[in-house]
């Protein structure tokens, strides 16, 4: 834990001239925002491999939203959370819009959509800050939404304060085109392997990383197999003389 | 096993090497080996042993005994749990450093679950860590749950039958983490009592799901089937019989001075250790902190239930077993206060538009459709075909959104993070396996001490490969 002073002010540099050029971070007004839509279906079957939606609903279109901003209060001890965070983000002399771009209450749970920027920040804010202590990292765990343009790559840190028996989850995006994210190993160690698993599995860089390098699949190995523009793999079967196609290649409902 | 000797190359012709190894690697098979390249001058030489005494293979080296040897533990090797590799650094018979190499066994369940619909992802989680099977199939049903804002509805009844299996299942997992690790370190009596004991566990599963494992049994919305006739009466018979023969492994092993010779210190991480590496369960319990989400954060009914969360204060390898075996009787405890709760009644969500159409019957041939069900879907009912068919084909719509679920495995903290896109299959589901975070401390506990303590150190993890590497 000693080294850690030096590991955010190292990385986190980077990864603002990383992103500068990408989003700008404004100050934000906390409000309700709109539902974050992350992809716009058409039809009630994929049409990709060149054949046409032959339902009937081909004209159907669909917004994949997740949930948005929520609205104050939240309940629980959200409130406090969020209180004691932005009070000591203040302090730090980062204004907590900068930092904080969405605070998400969805099915009793509690995100913080934070600013890659400002991650490591944040993130040492709630472990160390009596208040908060989140002191137990639970792992990364990456998502890709291939159509939310500049946000295409999300990251999930779920943390917990054993001290006060809360739980809240950070949640960082990056866009496909810049896939940087500081490192969370400064601050919690524990990441160390989820890090290494989510670049192998989705090809986000972490920045800071004593070594990033693949956990599961091979050395060598081409592609980040959890993308959604990664296949599956798999080959058709007989059965009684008729082709089944792999699982990824079958009609399915979208 | 390969030891690779950093020494200078010149120092060993081939012939000198084959007349004391006996068995040399040609020059040939070393340029072959993929894990090594052959070329002494950059990586040292190359022995691959499989067997023999350790003395002759040292001797073997000729040279003082301080020298810094690689030893590559693994993939396959009997005493590291399945296929985990170890890469240590020696000097000596003194580990100073230690690499873990994982994903020998990854299988793709989570990118597999992406083409199936939510009812099947239960078949592909019950696979990762297949000595657990009931704790992923929870933690996975109770975040489709939560997407689906059901919790509340799951009937009564399920959620005991899910904390009964809950607790079969940590005895099993704990008795197989003894047995194994009593085996790794030569005590084989400990393996034959571990695995006997599961086996009474295993039968209880196989009569309840089915199956010994890979049960598939817990279903998003409650469970695939009501208990069948007798197993309440089975499981009692249990309860009645592990005490003794909980007795049987700690009279073995409790104050057996061998065991408590090579498992008293070893494989040390204090609680700030196990903070820092995000380490939960039985290790993190083994420092004296009570954190056990059963109590702290309970689902599935657990505050309902009375038991204690047992702690131990040496944070070593025979703390974390006798912590192991604290906690199997507070799992019997526990078990038993589930037969007194079972009331009869539903199984599955009342809502007809998640609840799988109809339940498992028992035929001629075992476990399979119910013929009372497909009778009134084809003779009776068009629309309940109908509803089947769609059901069963395209599944359920899980409203958009993403959850974090955690449950208390045997092992820690096992997490599931689901993401719905509103659609009937997941858009990706990710576990956050004990194992897999548990097994990062491997080199915090093995670092500084004898090799033959990693072996105990790593038994005392208790980490699993098919959930490491999922």
């Amino acid at each position: 834990m000693s080294g850690e002073e030096s590991r955010p002010s190292s990385g986190s540099p980077g990864a603002v001239s990383a992103s500068g050029e990408i989003e700008q971070p404004k100050p934000q007004p906390l409000a309700v925002q709109e539902a974050e839509i992350v992809a716009v279906r058409r039809g009630m079957f994929p049409t990709a491999g060149g054949g046409s939606d032959t339902s009937g609903y081909g004209r159907l279109v669909r917004k994949i939203e997740l949930p948005g901003q929520s609205p104050r209060p939240y309940g629980g001890y959200f409130d406090e959370v969020e209180n004691e965070l932005f009070g000591a983000l203040d302090e730090q002399g980062l204004a907590p819009e900068l930092a904080i771009e969405r605070v998400v209450v969805y099915r009793g749970q509690i995100t913080f959509q934070v600013r890659r920027e400002h991650l490591v920040q944040v993130a040492k804010t709630l472990r160390d800050d009596p208040a908060l202590r989140f002191e137990l990292c639970l792992g990364v765990s990456g998502v890709h939404f291939l159509h939310e343009t500049g946000r295409e790559l999300h990251v999930l840190v779920p943390l917990m304060s054993v001290t006060h028996n809360r739980r809240i989850q950070l949640e960082i995006t990056c866009p496909d085109s810049d896939p940087h994210m500081p490192s969370l190993y400064g601050v919690y160690p524990a990441v160390d392997w989820h890090e290494r698993e989510t670049w192998d599995m989705f090809g986000i860089i972490f920045d800071g990383h004593p070594s990033l390098t693949r956990i599961l699949m091979p050395d060598d190995w081409p592609g980040h197999p959890q993308r959604k523009d990664y296949p599956l793999g798999g080959i058709p079967v007989e059965f009684k003389g008729a082709q089944i196609p792999a699982p990824d290649q079958r009609r399915s409902y979208q | 096993m390969t030891i690779q000797a950093e020494r200078a190359a010149d120092d060993m012709s081939d012939a000198a090497a084959n007349a004391r190894t006996g068995t040399p690697p040609a020059a040939e098979e070393l340029h072959g080996d993929p894990y090594g390249s052959g070329d002494e001058a950059a990586g040292g030489r190359i022995f691959t042993i499989t067997g023999g005494d350790w003395d002759e293979i040292a001797d073997s080296l000729g040279e003082a005994p301080e020298e810094r040897i690689v030893v590559n533990m693994g993939p396959q090797h009997p005493s590291t749990h399945g296929v985990l590799r170890l890469i240590l650094e020696l000097e000596g018979e003194t580990v100073t450093e230690t690499r873990v190499g994982i994903g020998y066994l990854h299988t793709g369940i989570e990118k597999n679950l992406e083409f199936r619909n939510w009812t099947q992802g239960s078949t592909f989680v019950t696979r990762m860590d297949y000595l657990t099977p009931f704790f992923q199939e929870v933690a996975y049903c109770l975040a489709v749950e939560k997407l689906l804002d059901i919790e509340e509805q799951v009937p009564d009844r399920a959620s005991v039958i899910r904390v009964l299996l809950m607790e079969l299942n940590r005895i099993s997992s704990h008795l197989v983490c003894i047995a194994t690790g009593g085996m790794e370190m030569g005590a084989l009596s400990a393996m034959i009592f571990g695995f006997r004991e599961r086996e009474l566990v295993l039968d209880i599963f196989e009569m309840i799901t089915g199956l010994r494992m890979n049960h598939a049994y817990v279903r998003p919305g409650g469970l695939a089937q009501d208990l069948p006739p007798g197993a309440v009466d089975k499981v009692r018979e249990f309860l009645a019989l592990m005490p003794k023969r909980m007795k049987d492994i700690e009279a073995l092993c409790n104050e057996n001075a061998i065991f408590k010779g090579r498992t008293e210190g070893v494989g040390y991480l204090d609680l700030t250790g196990c903070m820092a590496l995000g380490i939960t369960g039985p290790i993190l319990r083994s420092t004296g902190l009570p954190h056990d989400l059963r109590k702290s954060q309970p689902y599935c009914g657990y505050e309902n239930y009375d038991f204690d969360v047992c702690t131990w204060n040496t944070s070593d390898a025979y703390g974390r077993y006798r912590l192991r075996m604290d906690e199997m009787r507070e799992s019997l405890k526990i078990v038993e206060q589930c037969l007194d709760k079972l009331k009869p009644g539903p199984v599955m969500v009342e809502d007809k538009k998640i609840a799988w159409p109809a339940q498992l019957a028992l035929g001629g041939d075992g476990m399979g459709n119910s013929l009372d069900h497909i009778r009134h879907i084809m003779g009776e009912s068009m629309e309940a075909l109908i509803h089947h068919f769609k059901l069963v084909t395209e599944g359920f719509h899980v409203p958009a959104g993403q959850v974090y679920v955690a449950v208390e495995s045997a092992k820690g903290e096992l997490g599931c993070h689901a993401v719905s896109d509103g659609g009937t299959r997941p858009y990706r589901v990710h576990f956050r396996d004990p194992s897999f975070n548990n097994l990062q401390a491997a080199a915090a506990m093995c670092e500084g001490s004898m090799v033959a303590d990693v072996i105990v150190a790593v038994a005392s993890i208790d980490p699993v490969m098919g959930g490491v590497d999922r």
